[in-house]
């Protein structure tokens, strides 16, 4: 279990001052000249280290991203870029970091900045959190007027700008390139790749997109050191973790624990456990809208992590679990997901503008019954023409919910199906 | 995305007040030299406060023209993202939050509540022009749910009652207060802290009820 010394978010909750003062009690901008003193390579090959992995859902290395970037810039400038785009159902982690513990996030994009050979990064909030926004400008401000950033920042030799960009309600801007194009002011429609955004990004010049708490645990993990963030955790899952963990338990609530932690466990020892007691727990969709739910079976004894939760076909996506308990109507809660994909849709791709509407359609009957069982079948098929057949992940995102029901309530579905048919109760 | 609506009574001209104005220069200043049309979002949001909250099509032909754009460019904008609202909004924009951690905790009952306190429907406004009624996708304040939003704040852990004495607070002109509706802090357990109990301030807030 992890301890509170071992926390990074230690502000998480906003009990203590926000502002520059507050951080620096905590630990924020010790030392930060000191780091990048130390170079560029120092700084990667300890984040590579640490073994953290990508924080916005994909899990990818972060150590392994930033040294994607050209060494050596050929005169174009390059940039980092921030996701704050947070919109993906259930989770609200980065709207913590970003009110209450903005110094981690801003230090943070000083020393990933340098270490990409960036001088500019933008923070693309989204434009919902508009008081989120306002905190995370105070702390932009203040750290300039401590001279922390701009000319010179940190005393570093490093001049590094920091500016935040708000979006106006776009879940597809969450994808990396379709940030970026809204970053251009464009519509946010996602790229072909490649070129991937280190050669060609933002302003077609070298960016690095990484997520609010990538960047934000960045100073911490230097300043006491990859091997302690890689002795938390387990090994390829390592370091801490924000969850939130929001539906049926008696105390919703955001916490940093320890990945690997047993998802029970989390839920029992923070959120106060599943409504009613765990015996009432029906399923739980581990990490954001777009991985696959879970019966009560697999959560029973799953870890909270990349590799545990793919092996039981779903994923730790934001870490943001959404717990069901027996009272849910399971299939309308995955067609409300669908509708929301339906949605959000950029509308670019065939497979995606279509198949989101297709399926939330379909959905909408399995909720009533008004379908027929090979519709199931069909259903499942159309999941799988959509899935890994457009520019970005949206589509599958849309897909995998709707596998998760059929893999673990099919039987639901069907029922519902022969009691409107006037089948009565499945056949067993 | 949505189109822009046909039948909506435009304004004839739009421009910048001065405040408004140095504003949006705050703004296109953020942006390398000749990447101006990065400024297009904030620059429309602009637009949209200092018109009441929404943004009609005059406006969105003078961020063009300031940012050197041509206008179906700033129109695909507009249209692309639900923020910008391309029809007259209330003086209080009500925007309840369905997905699926909101409906799980009772989000459907926060929707009836707004309707009859308000008196329309989703997508309605009421006749005073003191309302609208919107239903929109996750706000990300999950573990605060059910939640919505009022303008430019979030208010948290409603229920029916919360929902509906908050709002009839605002059509007295009242503020009532924003965030969580039940006392917490933030985003803590509610039953009591279960981590970071070590670092808590003695005089620090109860942490929930």
């Amino acid at each position: 279990m992890l301890q509170d010394q071992d926390r990074i978010f230690t502000n998480i909750y906003g009990f203590h001052d926000p502002g520059l003062a507050g951080a620096r009690s905590r630990g924020d901008w010790d030392g930060t000249r000191d780091l990048i003193a130390k170079g560029r390579d120092w700084i990667i090959e300890e984040m590579k280290n640490s073994g953290l992995r990508g924080r916005g859902g994909a899990g990818f290395g972060t150590g392994l991203k930033w040294s994607f970037m050209p060494k050596e810039s050929d005169g174009r400038p390059h940039y980092l870029v921030v996701n704050a785009d947070e919109g993906e159902p259930g989770t609200c982690k980065d709207r913590e970091i970003m009110r209450h513990d903005p110094h981690k996030l801003v230090e943070g994009c000083l020393i990933a900045g340098f270490a990409m050979g960036a001088h500019a990064a933008y923070i693309y909030v989204r434009g919902e959190f508009y008081r989120e926004t306002e905190a995370l400008q105070r702390a932009i401000d203040e750290a300039y007027e401590a001279k922390l950033l701009g000319v010179d920042a940190c005393s570093s030799g490093w001049t590094m700008d920091v500016y935040v960009h708000r979006g106006m309600g776009a879940y597809i801007c969450g994808e990396e390139t379709a940030l970026i194009e809204s970053l251009e002011g464009k519509k946010g429609q996602p790229r072909l790749k490649p070129p991937f955004p280190a050669n060609a990004g933002l302003y077609g010049c070298p960016t690095t997109v990484n997520n609010v708490e990538s960047i934000a645990v960045a100073p911490t993990i230097l300043r006491r050191g990859a091997e302690w963030f890689a002795n938390l955790g387990k090994p390829n899952n390592t370091g801490t973790k924000l969850f939130n963990i929001s539906g049926h338990v008696e105390h919703p609530c955001t916490v940093e624990e320890e990945m690997s932690i047993p998802l029970k466990t989390l839920i029992e020892k923070h959120a106060g456990g599943v409504r009613g007691g765990w015996d009432n727990l029906l399923a739980i969709i581990p990490g954001g809208a777009s991985v696959p739910v879970l019966p009560k079976s697999i959560c029973d004894t799953v870890l909270m992590d990349f590799d545990s939760l793919r092996e039981v076909r779903s994923g730790l996506g934001t870490a943001a679990v959404m717990v069901m308990d027996k009272s849910t109507d399971i299939v309308a809660a995955i067609a409300r997901l669908s509708a929301f994909y339906k949605h959000e849709s950029c509308g670019q791709c065939t497979p995606c503008r279509e198949g989101t509407g297709w399926m939330s359609r379909v959905m909408s009957r399995m909720v009533t019954g008004d379908a027929t069982v090979e519709e199931i079948d069909i259903l499942e098929q159309v999941t799988r023409q959509v899935e890994g057949h457009t520019i970005c992940a949206l589509g599958d995102a849309a897909a995998w919910p709707i596998q998760g029901l059929i893999r673990h309530f099919r039987g639901e579905i069907e029922d519902r199906i022969k009691r409107k048919s006037g089948g009565g109760a499945r056949a067993a | 995305m949505s189109g822009a609506p046909k039948d909506v009574p435009q304004p004839d001209s739009f421009a910048f007040t001065p405040e408004y104005m140095a504003l949006a220069e705050k703004f296109i200043a953020k942006y390398p030299n000749g990447r101006q049309a990065s400024a297009v979002m904030p620059l429309l949001d602009l637009a949209q406060r200092q018109n009441d909250g929404w943004l009609p099509r005059v406006a969105m032909d003078y961020v063009a023209d300031m940012l050197g754009m041509p206008p179906i460019r700033v129109y695909e904008v507009a249209t692309f993202y639900t923020m910008y609202n391309l029809k007259p909004v209330g003086k209080n924009h009500v925007q309840v939050c369905t997905n699926l951690p909101c409906w799980l905790r009772g989000s459907d009952d926060i929707v009836k509540s707004c309707k009859r306190v308000l008196g329309i429907g989703l997508g309605e406004t009421t006749e005073d022009g003191m309302f609208t009624l919107t239903e929109v996708e996750c706000l990300g304040a999950c573990v605060n749910a059910p939640m919505m939003q009022i303008n430019d704040d979030y208010y948290e852990d409603l229920d029916s009652t919360s929902a509906e004495s908050l709002l009839t607070e605002l059509k007295l002109g009242e503020s009532p207060r924003t965030g969580s509706q039940i006392g917490r802090r933030s985003c803590e357990p509610i039953g009591g802290l279960t981590s970071l109990a070590s670092l808590r301030p003695a005089d620090s807030g109860t942490g929930g009820e």
